[in-house]
């Protein structure tokens, strides 16, 4: 179960634990819109390329639109 | 997933953007409020005296000051008039309480359209808390 983070720790994740940032919405919002040096794997498809996509020694950071 | 450290930023992107922070993607606008904002607006607190905030301004070189609490929350704002006259007023006497506030996010064409509408020379970005960011100038913009 991921833990619910705030910005502040968004931000002290990716500055000194090199954190992956997963944008989980679908592919066009994605492209409109997204945190800087984010990569989208959408909701459903998270499991499949997870292991492929994601270096499981780092933290990661998924996120949607607002609070959801 | 099955990995050991996963987090979830509930607040998301909506959220990241509006506090100016860094976002990509067709739809970001290339200059925002938060790139145009002046940091170095002269700031104080309800507890200074006017006369003091009127010298320190003057000294900086700028007609205008942003009254905050110990948070950096935007409690009003004091202008020309606020600053030019020799008062005995308190802090939250002279200043215009409340001045509207955009976030760092908004594309600067957007701000300039609501500058204009407004028929305003500059507007305060603050955060969705109400955290000063700074000021932006409308001559900047056009």
């Amino acid at each position: 179960m991921p833990v619910a983070v705030d910005r502040d720790a968004v931000q002290r994740l990716l500055a000194e634990e090199a954190a992956q940032l997963v944008e989980v919405l679908p592919a066009k919002e994605f492209g409109e819109e997204h945190l800087a040096g984010a990569i989208n794997i959408p909701l459903k498809q998270l499991d499949e390329r997870a292991q492929g996509e994601l270096d499981r020694e780092r933290p990661v950071i998924v996120y949607c639109n607002d609070y959801q | 997933m099955g990995f050991p450290h996963v987090y979830d930023y509930v607040a998301g992107k909506k959220s990241w953007g509006s506090y100016g922070l860094p976002r990509e993607g067709t739809k970001v606008p290339e200059r925002t409020a938060g790139d145009a904002a002046h940091r170095d607006v002269p700031t104080c607190t309800l507890d200074e005296r006017l006369a003091d905030v009127r010298e320190r301004v003057r000294a900086a070189e700028w007609d205008t000051c942003i009254v905050i609490n110990d948070q950096r929350v935007v409690l009003g704002r004091l202008g020309r008039k606020a600053l030019a006259p020799d008062t005995d007023e308190s802090i939250a006497e002279a200043m215009s309480p409340g001045p509207s506030t955009v976030r760092p996010s908004i594309g600067t064409d957007a701000l300039l359209e609501r500058i204009r509408s407004r028929n305003l020379t500059s507007y305060l970005v603050t955060t969705p808390d109400g955290r000063l960011v700074g000021l932006v100038f409308r001559n900047e913009l056009e």
